[in-house]
C-alpha cells in the first residue's frame, strides 16, 4: 500500500517473507551528504525491503565508530529531525521507512509531536535502542496512535521470559542484535547470531531480522539462515563516508540482495 | 514542607519523582537488574557492611576530620566547617564509592572494571580499588582531560590500569561515559562498570549516593558534637554529577539546614538545562532545541559534565535543595583564599562551593553569623599545573 503516508511495516515484511524471500533492511544516516536521499532511493531500487533512516544524535552510545562519524558529520552539516523528515516527505518509495534514533530526541520533541512528525513524513516505524521495555510504555502508546510501529531490539543476553514480552510488544518486526557490542563492521559473524535467531523464531511469528556487524554478502546469508532477514548499516555508511556515491551504495546493496536470493 | 523530603530508596524503577529510570540498551538491562539485586542484598548484609567499613577505616583513612576554618571564618563573617574528603587515600571522596563497587564486583564474580573519568580522581580511585582487589582495570578519559590531568594519567598507569583516551565528541567527561558504556555493552558478562557519580541508569544514582552517604553521616555527627547538638544552617558542596553533594546532603536532608549544590558556570545543567535522557537517566541536561547534548565548559575537568544526577533534579524540583553556579575566575580566587587562610589547597571542584559561598555572604544571601558545613571533596595537587597556567 503506497500512499502519501508511506508503507506500513509489518504487512510489508510479512509479504516479503510469504513470497519466500529474505528481508533486506538497509540504513542511511539522514543528512550525511547532500545526496543522501538519492542514496536512499538507490538502495530501494537495488532491492532493499525496508530502509532505516538514522536521525543523528550527539551521543550515540550503541554505535561504533562508523555511525558515530556519520552522525557527527550529519550534525555538522546542520541535520535535525525536521530537516531530515522534510526531505523524506515528498519521497514515494514502495517500501517502509523506519526512523532510527535515540530517545532524547523523542523526549525533547515530546512523544506525540515526534510520532506525528514521523507519520506526516511517511515514516511508519521507529527504533530507539536506548529505550528498553521498562521505559517505553508512554512512547509505545503515542506511536501506536500515530500509526508508527516501534521495533524492539533483542539481545543475546535477554532471558527467555523477557524475550517473550519483548516479542509481544514489538511492532513491525523484532530486531535481533547479533552480538554483545555496538554497531560497526566486523570480520566475521558472531556465534551468538544463530542462537538468538532460533530463539526469536521459536518465540514469535512476527518478522525477525538480525543486525549489527553484517559487512558483506556471505555474512548476510549466514545471519539470515535462521531468521527472516538481515540489517546492513555500518558497511554501507563506511562507503558513503569514504566518498562513494549512491551508485556504489546501490551496487553493494544489489550484491547482498543477490546473495540472499540465491540463499 | 521540606522536612518531608527524604533521600530514600527509589524502588525497582529507580525513580526520584520524575527523574532517574533505566534508559539502557537491551544488552545492559540484565546487568543493571543484577547489579540492583546484588547491591540491595549486600547493603542489607551486616557482613558486607563490616568489610566495607573496615576498608574505609584501615585503607581509606576514615572517618575524615571536620576542620573548623577559623581564619577563613573571621574573614567571611560566617562559621565555616570543612568536611575533609581531601584527606582520604587517593585524595578525594571518590574512594568511598569505588571500595563499595569493587567489593560488589568481587561478589558478582566479575574480573574487570571499566570507569570514566574527568579530572582523573575517579579514574585513580578505580585503578586503586582494582589493584587492591586484583581486578583488571580500563579507564576512559577524554583526550582533552588526559592533557589537563597528565599526572593523574600517570598515577593510573602506575597503579596498573590502562587509560584509553577518548577522541569523540567534546573529548571530555561526557564522551568518556559514552565510551565506557560502549565497552560495557561488549564485555558485560565479565566486566563491572564502576560509574563515578550519582548518575547513569538505575541502580547507579541510588547506589553511589548510598556509598557516599558516609560523608554526610559522619559530618552530621561531627557537627552535632561541635555545635552542642545543633545542625549547621547551611550545607554546601560542589556538583559535577553530584556524588559528593548527594553523600553530604543525605546526612542533612532531614534537618533544617539549607542545602546548596554549586555547579560550574559553564556546565550548569540545573541553571540552563531542561529535562532529557542521557547516559541511562532522565535528568536536567544541557541540550539544544532538538535534544542534541551541548558541551559543558569549565576550568575543572571534574565539573565538565552537561548533566546532573537525577536525585538532584528531584531535590531542586521539590525545593529541598538549590543549585548555584561559580565562574572560573571566582573559583581561582576561592582556591587561593583557602590556600592562604587555612593552609589547605583544595581541588578546583570544591573551590566552586567556596566561590559561591564567598559571593553569597558578600551579597547578604547567606546571613553573617551563619554556620556552614562545606564538603572539601578533594585536594588540589592534581590541579596545580592548571592553576599555575591560569594565574600566569
Ligand atoms: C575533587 C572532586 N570533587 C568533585 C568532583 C565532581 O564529582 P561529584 O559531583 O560526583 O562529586 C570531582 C570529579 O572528578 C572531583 O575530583
Amino acid at each position: 500500500m503506497t500512499t502519501a503516508l508511506g508503507v506500513a511495516v509489518e504487512p510489508h515484511l510479512r509479504a516479503v517473507r510469504d513470497a519466500g524471500r529474505k528481508i533486506l533492511v538497509t540504513y542511511v544516516t539522514g543528512g550525511l551528504q547532500p545526496h543522501w536521499i538519492d542514496a536512499l532511493s538507490a538502495m530501494v531500487d537495488a532491492g532493499a525491503d525496508l530502509v532505516e533512516i538514522g536521525i543523528p544524535f550527539s551521543d550515540p552510545v550503541m554505535d561504533g565508530v562508523t555511525i558515530q562519524e556519520a552522525s557527527s558529520r550529519a550534525l555538522a552539516h546542520g541535520a535535525n529531525p525536521a530537516s531530515i523528515l522534510d526531505a523524506i516527505a515528498p519521497l514515494e518509495v514502495p517500501v517502509p521507512l523506519v526512523a532510527m534514533t535515540y530517545y532524547n530526541l523523542v523526549s525533547r520533541a515530546g512523544h506525540r509531536r515526534f510520532s506525528a512528525m514521523l507519520s506526516e513524513a511517511g515514516v511508519r516505524g521507529a527504533i530507539l535502542p536506548d529505550l528498553p521495555l521498562e521505559e517505553s510504555g508512554p512512547w509505545e502508546s503515542a506511536a501506536a496512535a500515530s500509526g508508527v510501529e516501534t521495533a524492539l531490539l533483542a539481545s543475546p543476553v535477554t532471558p527467555d521470559d523477557r524475550l517473550g514480552e519483548l516479542c509481544r510488544r514489538a511492532r513491525g518486526f523484532v530486531y535481533g542484535v547479533n552480538l554483545m557490542g555496538v554497531t560497526g563492521e566486523r570480520a566475521s559473524l558472531s556465534a551468538t547470531t544463530r542462537v538468538l535467531a532460533k530463539r526469536l523464531k521459536s518465540t514469535t511469528d512476527k518478522p525477525v531480522v538480525m543486525g549489527f556487524g553484517i559487512s558483506g554478502p556471505e555474512q548476510a546469508v549466514e545471519a539470515a539462515a535462521e531468521a527472516d532477514g538481515v540489517v546492513v548499516a555500518s558497511a554501507l555508511m563506511r562507503l558513503f563516508l569514504d566518498g562513494q556515491g549512491p551508485g556504489a551504495l546501490a551496487a553493494a546493496v544489489a550484491r547482498i540482495r543477490q546473495a540472499l536470493d540465491r540463499g | 514542607m521540606s522536612e518531608q523530603v527524604s533521600m530514600g530508596d527509589p524502588g525497582p524503577t529507580g525513580r526520584f519523582g520524575d527523574f532517574g529510570g533505566m534508559y539502557v540498551p537491551e544488552s545492559l538491562v540484565p546487568a543493571c537488574i543484577e547489579l540492583e539485586k546484588e547491591f540491595r542484598q549486600a547493603w542489607a548484609d551486616p557482613a558486607f557492611r563490616r568489610r566495607l567499613d573496615n576498608l574505609l577505616r584501615d585503607y581509606a583513612g576514615r572517618p575524615t576530620p571536620l576542620t573548623e576554618a577559623r581564619r577563613l571564618s573571621d574573614e567571611l563573617g560566617v562559621r565555616v566547617l570543612l568536611k575533609r574528603e581531601d584527606l582520604t587515600h587517593t585524595g578525594s571522596h571518590k574512594i568511598n564509592n569505588v571500595l563499595g563497587q569493587g567489593l560488589l564486583t568481587l561478589e558478582m564474580g566479575k574480573t574487570r572494571m571499566v570507569a570514566e573519568t574527568g579530572a582523573g580522581q575517579h579514574g585513580v580511585a578505580t585503578a586503586t580499588a582494582a589493584a587492591l582487589f586484583g581486578l583488571e582495570c580500563v579507564v576512559y578519559m577524554g583526550e582533552v582531560d588526559t592533557r589537563r590531568q597528565e599526572l593523574n594519567v600517570f598515577r593510573m598507569e602506575l597503579l596498573g590500569a590502562e587509560v584509553r583516551p577518548v577522541r569523540s565528541g567534546s573529548r571530555t567527561l561526557k564522551d568518556a561515559v559514552n565510551e565506557a558504556l560502549r565497552d560495557w555493552v561488549a564485555t558485560v558478562e565479565t566486566t563491572h562498570y564502576c560509574l563515578g557519580s550519582v548518575m547513569g541508569p538505575h541502580p547507579f544514582p541510588w547506589m553511589v549516593r548510598e556509598l557516599q552517604s558516609v560523608v554526610g553521616g559522619e559530618a552530621r555527627e561531627q557537627c552535632r558534637a561541635l555545635l552542642d547538638g545543633a545542625d549547621p544552617d547551611l550545607v554546601v558542596a560542589c556538583v559535577g554529577g553530584g556524588s559528593n553533594a548527594a553523600g553530604t546532603f543525605a546526612g542533612f536532608v532531614d534537618t533544617g539546614a539549607r542545602l546548596v549544590g554549586v555547579e560550574a558556570a559553564g556546565g550548569s545543567a540545573m541553571g540552563h538545562g531542561v529535562p532529557g535522557v542521557l547516559h541511562g537517566m532522565r535528568s536536567y541536561l544541557l541540550q539544544d532545541e532538538w535534544g542534541q547534548i551541548l558541551e559543558a565548559e569549565s576550568i575543572s575537568a571534574g565539573l565538565d559534565y552537561p548533566g546532573i544526577g537525577p536525585e538532584h533534579s528531584y531535590l531542586a524540583d521539590v525545593g529541598r535543595a538549590r543549585y548555584e553556579i561559580a565562574s572560573d575566575e571566582e573559583v581561582l580566587a576561592a582556591l587561593q583564599l583557602l590556600s592562604r587562610r587555612e593552609g589547605i589547597i583544595p581541588a578546583l571542584e570544591p573551590a566552586h562551593a567556596l566561590a559561591w559561598l564567598v559571593r553569597a555572604v558578600r551579597s547578604g544571601e547567606v546571613p553573617l553569623g551563619s554556620t556552614v558545613l562545606m564538603t572539601l571533596s578533594g585536594r588540589g595537587d592534581k590541579d596545580a599545573e592548571t592553576v599555575m597556567r591560569a594565574l600566569a
